[in-house]
């Protein structure tokens, strides 16, 4: 038990002629270890969720609890919420400010108070754990490629040692194998540090690929909740939010409508693969 | 939180107001003015109060949208105000210490100062909520263009105007975003003392400065690459043209004017 939602409601600029209802009655449980994928269409309320989770957004109603705890409680501890529950946001690299790239990364751990020698150790390490190239940690982080930033911002975050890390949208703008390195990272942090992972995504390939629970946020509220095969299974419905299965699930059921014996659920290229030979065998 | 600032922020309905030239209300909003610094009299601060709530109602903002800008310069009203209480010199003394003093004269200074600074609040505030950023700057333009035979670069002025007004709320939303992405690292904007304060400014700042310089070149090449060439021979997509409500409009305003002036005249009492 790690996040819990209960019943959030939020609202930007409330009161105003800009008013919009961002969430309605959102309520999520989100457990220590899981990997998670946030998709919706565009302006469905992901970011504003996400932000939500370590305090940056106060709900306009409804409660946030964090290992049992009211974060809204008076004496409770933000800020040492925002250290165990690391948010990396949308294009992270405009945030960047340090005049070396080992300085910004030692941002993060700098601000919870550490000595110098664990928060270089630490900069040291989440630079390392990104695949971030030794020799230019001690360059300025203006002249990087787009890629690179983001790693850079990312290993900024991981530097605090989150025991939840959100990504969103991390693999935006970015070349396929920038893409998949990325992701490829993620997923061996969620393995080898254990991490809880909550991935803000467009691209069903990469949920499907790698999370192990889908919430799908439709107009400010979650729509579906649940394992990858069940949430793609609907996808006609997806269809009409705006968004789709894997190409992969349509394929199968192409294949299955000609008379093939497949299996509709697969949502991986690899399941599919199988799916397919064992159809044959 | 940042985003509660209204001063200069534009609120979209349907109204006369909304309707009439940019023009007519830069005139007005002088006229206005005018009016609310000659004023003298209980009569004139009548038609004046008179005029405000009229175009208040006509122009279907809410007041409470309104009054928000007014807490942004709360402070200065109070200041001001206290000065004008306790600094001027009246025939019939309250209470006086060293060069402080309570008088009538300055009950009724520190009264009108007061309902002065907040009167033009709300007027010019109710302006740039009716008139878009973009017909504010065209409007300038238009009424300016005379300036141009004495070598005055109004439209590249005006240009800069709406480039500028443009990217506030821009600027706003990167600030807001910069900070919630600096405070996910677990900065801290509100504690500390002034020098910390100073510090913690500098995560914010940088990456700002940095990104209105991008979107800044991005802009001039866009501009650019749409052959942008200044004013010269430049026409517009929506040349401004009065309709029979402006020229009403012009009308109102005048008369409003003259009767302050009468009334100032006739009856300048109390003061
Ligand atoms: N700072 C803001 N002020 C006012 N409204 C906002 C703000 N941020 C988002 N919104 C509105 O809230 C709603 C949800 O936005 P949000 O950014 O959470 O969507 P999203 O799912 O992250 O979209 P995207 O996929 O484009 O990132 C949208 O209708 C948006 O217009
Ligand atoms: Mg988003």
């Amino acid at each position: 038990m790690s996040i819990i939602l209960d019943k959030v409601n939020y609202s930007y600029s409330e009161g105003t002629a800009y008013h919009v209802q961002a969430l309605k009655d959102i309520n999520l449980k989100i457990e220590d270890g899981e990997f998670i994928g946030i998709i919706g269409h565009t302006g469905s309320g992901k970011s504003t969720l996400i932000q939500h989770m370590n305090g940056l957004i106060k709900a306009t109603s409804g409660g946030i609890y964090f290992h049992g705890q009211d974060i809204y409680d008076e004496d409770f501890n933000m800020k040492e919420l925002r250290s165990r529950v690391g948010l990396v946001f949308q294009y992270p690299e405009h945030q960047l400010f340090e005049t070396t790239i080992f300085d910004d990364v030692c941002f993060g751990p700098k601000n919870l108070g550490l000595d110098k020698k664990t928060v270089e150790l630490r900069a040291f390490e989440a630079l390392r754990n990104v695949g971030f190239p030794h020799e230019l940690f001690y360059q300025p982080p203006f002249d990087l490629s787009g890629g690179q930033k983001r790693r850079v911002a990312i290993a900024g975050v991981l530097a605090m040692k989150p025991e939840v890390l959100i990504l969103d949208e991390p693999t935006a703008g970015l070349d396929p194998a920038g893409r998949d390195e990325i992701l490829g990272l993620i997923s061996q942090m969620h393995k080898e540090l254990g991490i809880t992972i909550i991935l803000v995504s467009h691209s069903m390939e990469d949920v499907a690929k790698y999370v192990d629970r889908i919430i799908v946020m439709n107009q400010g509220s979650v729509m579906y909740d649940g394992v990858p095969k069940d949430v793609f299974r609907q996808y006609k419905e997806l269809e009409a939010v705006g968004l789709a299965a894997p190409q992969v699930t349509y394929l199968m059921h192409e294949l299955q409508e000609k008379g093939l014996p497949v299996d509709v659920d697969a949502t991986t290229v690899e399941e599919a693969k199988e799916s397919i030979l064992a159809a044959f065998r | 939180m940042i985003r509660d600032i209204t001063i200069g922020q534009y609120y979209p309905a349907d109204s006369l107001l909304h309707r009439l030239d940019p023009r007519v209300k830069l005139f007005t909003t002088v006229i206005y003015i005018i009016a609310l610094f000659s004023f003298k009299g209980i009569v004139g601060l009548a038609l004046i109060t008179g005029f405000l709530y009229y175009v208040i109602k006509i122009s279907k903002v809410p007041f409470r949208f309104m009054t928000r800008g007014l807490k942004a310069i709360i402070v200065l009203v109070v200041i001001t105000s206290i000065f004008s209480l306790l600094g001027t010199p009246g025939d019939i003394v309250f209470w006086k210490w060293k060069s402080l003093q309570l008088t009538d004269a300055g009950i009724i200074n520190a009264v009108l100062m007061t309902i002065r600074l907040v009167y033009l609040i709300l007027g010019t505030s109710l302006m740039t909520l009716t008139t878009t950023p973009n017909q504010l700057t065209n409007g300038l333009e238009t009424a300016l263009a005379p300036l141009n035979k004495f070598h005055v670069p109004v439209h590249s002025i005006a240009m800069m105007m709406s480039i500028a007004l443009r990217f506030i709320p821009i600027l706003i939303e990167e600030t807001d975003k910069i900070m919630k992405a600096q405070m996910a690292r677990g900065a801290d904007f509100e504690n500390g003392n002034l020098i910390q304060k100073a510090k913690a400014m500098v995560p914010l700042l940088v990456p700002l400065f940095v990104s209105a310089f991008r979107r800044a070149e991005d802009l001039a090449m866009a501009m650019e690459a749409r052959c942008y060439n200044g004013g010269e021979g430049r026409t517009k997509m929506k040349p401004l043209k009065y309709t029979q409500e402006d020229y009403n409009a012009y009308g109102i305003v005048i008369g409003f004017l003259v009767l302050v002036i009468i009334a100032a005249n006739v009856v300048p009492f109390p003061q």
